[in-house]
């Protein structure tokens, strides 16, 4: 199947730093992709690439076969490709209902839809039905419903997490860029934290990518894995094969791994 | 949903007005109307202060719409007065328009201090111009309500009930707008303009949008502001005249579309009031006022309302 994403070449620096270098790499549609790699190996810089937040240097961009390079942010946004935070990106002074209908009202404006003129209540596009009834929705099916009038502000930092990511689901992506949707969540909620949200996001085929240092979290979300160290990609294979390759055991994984593997040794035995 | 009473509200104030209009003395008709016109201003003032931004430099668009006014009368002998109001609506919003490229992109006090800049170069090209009578201005055309100029003691009447007329139009209409998906773009704008990109909404141009349709809002209230007093001056865009619309957008809060008539109403009240019982300490009155409703009313006195209605 063709690619939906098709990353060529990307290269880009800033200043001496070399945060991206020859970045290549397709996505095939309805795939979860797990990016992997320390701090500052180029995970980040690359989703920042795709989401139009940076330009790189050198190498093109195309999704579903049109190239998305030079397109900011929000138009890239408008095509498909939404995103996720590592910080989570809400807005802080309303409550997480009405953070949900600001985006679906985005989300209708940018189909012309619900305008000056338009009488009623109009359905969301590609939602059918009207805002409302979408934002609660949403919020139910990222276990959001309990925290739907508390300020965004105050809500913790896990549950932040996952409006970010509801968020993102009001414009029906196709593409979506999860940039390290489980950290700071304790270790016993990753597993449980994921599960929503793949749950909720796959049931609609979306493509998904994501950032994640939890070896046992892409080993067990993601189809196929992106190793990056440096700048590079280093592995670029199922997660069983990738997560035993010797250069990203030794520059990626390290230790992680081991503890993975004595754990699975342990439930066999 | 709780039912939307605002258009209701709003159609019973005007009611009110032309009702009450006939009977009521001048000394009551003549500040009514300024509110009116101020109200309009701090209408849009409250558009922008929804986004988190001040505009210190609304007096422009006041001072545009009341010398576009004036010089319809005085090289056209246009005097009916919702022409002239349009006219100054025009050509704020025209202004605006141009000016918003640039202003779209700043925000803070960066946006406030640029747009007070622009207020105080028209300021000191007025002063400068011998043909708009520097700063003494000019004497404006008493108007005609669609082409009939009423008697001398139905005039202030007349004038009273068209601007409460297009001040209700032009509430209900942001009223309106402030629910459309562009409008309720406003408080996401002030908390995470990044969010507002990565969902796929420009914030600048949402922001330009609003700022065009401020300084429209602020050329209606200085068109009528100009046809009611029957005189303009450079002062009209001072920036001390910028500092008041800002100060009655502060009182009102931004709660409602009605706030900010009701802070006008409020703010011309006091000051009469003040100027009256002490004419050198006036200014001392206001502030008073403005701090006491800075530390107990937070967000203006609209807040008053809300609260009342939630207990």
């Amino acid at each position: 199947m063709a690619a939906i994403l098709d990353a060529k070449g990307l290269h880009k620096s800033f200043g001496a730093v070399v945060a991206a270098s020859d970045i290549t790499a397709e996505v095939a549609p309805d795939s979860v992709v797990g990016l992997i790699g320390t701090n500052g190996a180029g995970k980040t810089t690359f989703i920042n690439m795709i989401t139009g937040y940076l330009k790189p240097d050198r190498g093109r961009i195309h999704y579903e076969g049109r190239d998305i390079t030079d397109l900011a942010p929000r138009d890239i946004t408008r095509l498909g490709i939404c995103r996720s935070f590592q910080i989570p990106q809400l807005y802080s002074s309303l409550s997480a209902y009405e953070n949900m209908l600001i985006g679906l009202s985005v989300v209708m404006r940018n189909h012309g839809v619900g305008g000056f003129f338009s009488r009623g209540r109009p359905d969301v596009p590609g939602h059918g039905r009207p805002a409302e009834e979408v934002a609660d929705d949403l919020l139910e099916r990222f276990g959001l419903a309990e925290y739907r009038d508390k300020n965004a502000q105050v809500l913790p930092g896990g549950v932040r997490k996952l409006l970010d990511i509801a968020l993102t689901m009001a414009a029906k992506p196709k593409v979506l860029l999860l940039d390290e949707p489980t950290s700071g969540v304790s270790a016993e909620e990753k597993f449980s934290i994921m599960e929503m949200i793949m749950k909720a996001v796959r049931a609609e085929g979306v493509t998904v990518l994501f950032v994640e240092h939890d070896m046992e979290v892409v080993s067990r979300f993601a189809e196929r894995v992106l190793a990056f160290y440096d700048g590079r990609i280093i592995a670029d294979a199922p997660p069983e094969v990738a997560l035993n390759d010797r250069e990203v055991r030794r520059f990626v994984v390290g230790g992680e791994l081991h503890r993975l593997d004595e754990k699975r040794d342990g439930a066999h035995a | 949903m709780r039912p939307d009473r605002t258009p209701w509200v709003l159609g019973a104030i005007l009611a009110v007005l032309l009702v009450v209009g006939p009977f009521a003395p001048l000394w009551v008709v003549f500040p009514v109307t300024i509110a009116i016109a101020k109200g309009l201003v701090a209408l849009g003032l409250m558009i922008l202060l929804r986004c988190g931004l001040v505009s210190f430099g609304q007096a422009l668009y006041y001072c545009i719409g009341a010398y576009t006014a004036g010089m319809l009368g005085r090289v056209f002998e246009l005097d009916g007065v919702f022409t002239l109001m349009l006219a100054g609506m025009a050509v704020a919003a025209a202004t605006a328009y141009v000016l918003g490229f640039l202003l779209a992109r700043y925000r803070g006090i960066f946006f406030g201090l640029l747009s007070l800049a622009f207020s105080m170069i028209f300021y000191g090209l007025l002063v400068k111009s011998e043909t708009l009578g520097s700063t003494d201005g000019f004497n404006v055309l008493p108007s005609t309500l669609f082409g009939i100029r009423p008697a001398d003691e139905w005039v202030r009447y007349a004038v009273l009930a068209a601007a409460s007329s297009v001040a209700f139009v032009a509430a209900l209409l942001v009223h309106r707008y402030l629910r459309t998906p562009l409008g309720s773009l406003a408080p996401a704008i002030k908390d995470n303009e990044i969010r507002v990109e990565y969902m796929g909404a420009s914030a600048r141009y949402a922001i330009h949008v609003k700022y065009v349709i401020a300084a429209a809002l602020a050329g209606l209230g200085g068109g009528l502001a100009a046809t009611t007093v029957g005189h303009i001056d450079p002062e009209m865009a001072y920036w001390t005249v910028s500092g008041e619309f800002v100060f009655i957008t502060i009182l009102a809060g931004t709660g409602n579309v009605i706030a900010p008539f009701l802070g006008a109403l409020i703010f011309e009240g006091i000051r009469n009031v003040a100027f009256a019982v002490s004419p050198n300490t006036w200014q001392m009155v206001l502030g008073g006022a403005l701090l006491a409703v800075i530390v107990f009313l937070p967000n203006g006195l609209w807040s008053l309302f809300r609260r009342g209605r939630a207990a």
